[in-house]
């Protein structure tokens, strides 16, 4: 709980000094990809390795997702069966994914980005086209009013 | 559904969820008014769609004649099973009416599948994103001049693709999107509009219209068989087909539905049996993207996995995305610099809502419109990316004239290549897309039009005007397009009426 009231206090003491946006990769074809790149307004706040690292392991999460084997076929096949009716009561495996990734990026912004300064908002609440960086302010008046 | 899953961090949620109204703190009033005026989402998505069901299901803006086949497929099978089964029953086989009522149920399953899904709209660029990406390409390119249709070209297994920007969404469309007019969204992997299931046909909901293109092709036939054997078996022993049909004559009616329908739909079955074994979209082909019509050199299909097999599993059961316009989600209040400034007065009010501060009616309702300003009009878009924050004045009738220009051409398919199918046929009536010039002559009547049909408590757009000092500076009369009021009207009271049931 000590982190989400960070991230609390972030967003009422700090306002919101630009947004970064790292767009979509499409070089392997329409699977959601983003770009490694390191963006160079991030360069004073966060190290570039560790959002490399953030890029890649979202960049993979969403790869299996997005996956095409058996599993997925399996899946397919059983809904097409039942005339897809099976999707009113089941969850599909990409739904399961993008939990999966909702999480990691919760926990991402509560460990590493929010002390920073800055929020990554989920991809899916964006299209999933961009992942949204809000960078605050450093008004530096500490947390935990 | 999840939707709270999907949700960025919200600190307002975050807080305590009982409020003490002790302490005046700006969150105490914003999470009041948050949950007592929230909004879903659905309530302000900008395309020309309508929901139901408080947004579980969706239709495209026309519902096209979708009554019609769904009308044709009652009757023809109704007839059939009222008519023609206890005959066949009685002469042949019981598996008959079963083997009818299986297809039949797949084919209502599908077909209502298909015109109450989300086709894969893509959500439209927040003002944020549209601004970043204007400063992008103002950047790259002349400063002096708008420069004609905005392109990126990205390698895709090492094939050249072009990526067009949509200056309705404000953004650069994903490779296989395009803009539907008539729905008046991007939608991802775009087939075509389908006027017989009065929906779009993309990523998430195509393989049910393929099942259900399938499906009916097998019903069709089906029913056309057995009335074939039925009218031939009655006009047995020399009495003649006339008597056969006299004695039947739902029967002639079925003939005649079914041997029309059955030649399109079996037509337009093996097309799409085609276009998934090659993994190629309508859109695609009508425009010839991939097999060197329109001039390049050796140009291939970059998504396609060159195996039939491979191609049918993962275009029709491959993972399914779930819609990406979170239709149920409540609007979140903005935490953009826009509300951040009436966050800012907040402090000055006392907790009760009521109160103006700036003259103009329950401030405190603020933030969620300060959000569908920004959201609900794509007009308002065009204005943020000439700015790098993100208030919502200063619109451009310039920025709404270039899609009329540069936009149809990207619709227009070749009408020489059109195949005479149904489908088919109805996407070129993209190319009649809304002028948007028009638009700007009924700016701020629309806008404020829109707002009463839209809300019915209409005070709260002008109010916005006047009461945030951010906006009167940048004020312009703000456009929103001629087609809407009018769609918006008709879509109120049914909406108002299925949320009250709620």
């Amino acid at each position: 709980m000590a982190e989400t009231h960070i991230l609390q206090d972030l967003q009422h003491q700090a306002a919101i000094a630009s947004k970064v946006y790292v767009q979509r990769d499409y070089n392997s074809g329409t699977i959601c990809k983003f770009q490694t790149k390191f963006p160079s307004e991030l360069e004073s706040r966060v190290d570039k390795q560790q959002f490399e690292e953030t890029m890649q392991t979202l960049n993979n999460l969403y790869a299996e997702a997005e996956k095409i084997g058996g599993k997925s076929y399996l899946e397919g096949c059983l809904a097409c069966m039942t005339a897809y009716t099976i999707f009113l009561c089941m969850e599909t495996h990409y739904e399961k994914v993008l939990k999966k990734i909702a999480r990691f990026i919760k926990e991402q912004n509560e460990k590493i980005y929010a002390p920073l300064g800055l929020l990554l908002t989920d991809p899916i609440e964006r299209g999933p086209r961009v992942v949204e960086i809000t960078i605050f302010e450093d008004r530096s008046i500490g947390f935990g009013r | 559904m999840n939707n709270c899953e999907y949700q960025q961090i919200d600190p307002q949620a975050l807080s305590t969820p009982i409020p003490t109204p002790t302490l005046p703190q700006p969150t105490v009033v914003v999470e009041k008014e948050k949950r007592e005026k929230a909004r879903k989402k659905w309530e302000v998505f900008p395309g020309k769609n309508r929901f139901y069901c408080d947004g579980r299901i969706i239709v495209a803006g026309q519902s096209g004649v979708l009554p019609l086949t769904i009308g044709l497929i009652l009757v023809t099978t109704g007839l059939f099973f009222v008519f023609d089964c206890p005959f066949l029953v009685k002469h042949l086989t019981v598996f008959i009416p079963a083997i009818g009522g299986v297809l039949f149920v797949f084919v209502v399953i599908s077909l209502l599948q298909t015109s109450f899904t989300d086709p894969g709209i893509l959500p439209r660029a927040t003002p944020d994103e549209a601004a970043d990406i204007e400063r992008q390409i103002d950047s790259s390119g002349s400063s002096s001049y708008r420069p004609p249709p905005r392109t990126k070209e990205v390698m895709i297994n090492q094939q050249v693709v072009k990526l067009k920007y949509c200056f309705t969404c404000k953004m650069f469309r994903p490779p296989r999107t395009s803009h539907c007019s008539l729905c008046d969204n991007c939608v991802e992997r775009f087939d075509h509009h389908c006027p017989w299931v009065g929906n779009c046909v993309g990523k998430r909901n195509y393989r049910f219209f393929y099942t259900f293109i399938v499906s009916l092709s097998f019903l069709t036939a089906f029913i056309f068989g057995c009335v074939a054997t039925h009218l031939a078996l009655r006009a047995q022993g020399g009495r003649g087909l006339m008597f056969a049909l006299q004695e039947s004559p739902a029967s002639a009616v079925e003939l005649v539905i079914c041997f029309f329908s059955v030649w399109s739909i079996l037509g337009l079955s093996g097309f799409h049996t085609y276009l998934v074994a090659s993994n190629l979209t309508t859109n695609e082909d009508i425009k010839g993207s991939w097999s060197g019509k329109s001039g390049a050199e050796d140009t291939v299909n970059p998504y396609s996995y060159n195996t039939i097999i491979t191609n049918c599993c993962s275009v029709l059961c491959g993972p399914m995305p779930p819609s990406l316009i979170d239709r149920r989600g409540f609007v979140p209040v903005e935490a953009s610099s826009q509300t951040s400034a009436t966050e800012m007065e907040l402090p000055m009010l006392p907790v009760k809502k009521e109160t103006n501060v700036v003259g103009g009616p329950a401030l405190s309702q603020l933030p969620p419109h300060a959000f569908q300003c920004a959201q609900g009009t794509k007009d308002l878009l065009g204005s943020a990316s000439r700015s790098p924050c993100p208030t919502t004045g200063k619109p451009q009738p310039v920025a709404a004239a270039d899609p009329a220009v540069t936009f149809n051409p990207a619709l227009i398919s070749d009408p020489a290549a059109m195949p005479s199918l149904t489908c088919g046929g109805r996407h070129h009536s993209h190319t009649t897309s809304p002028p948007d010039e028009p638009r700007h002559h009924h700016h701020h009547h629309n806008r404020h039009h829109r707002t009463r049909s839209r809300r019915g408590r209409g005070s709260k757009r002008p109010a916005l005007h006047i009461s945030n000092p951010a906006y009167n500076a940048s004020l312009s009369p703000p456009s929103s397009p001629g087609p809407r009021p009018s769609h918006t009207g008709a879509r109120d009271p049914r909406r108002d009426s299925i949320v009250a049931l709620h």
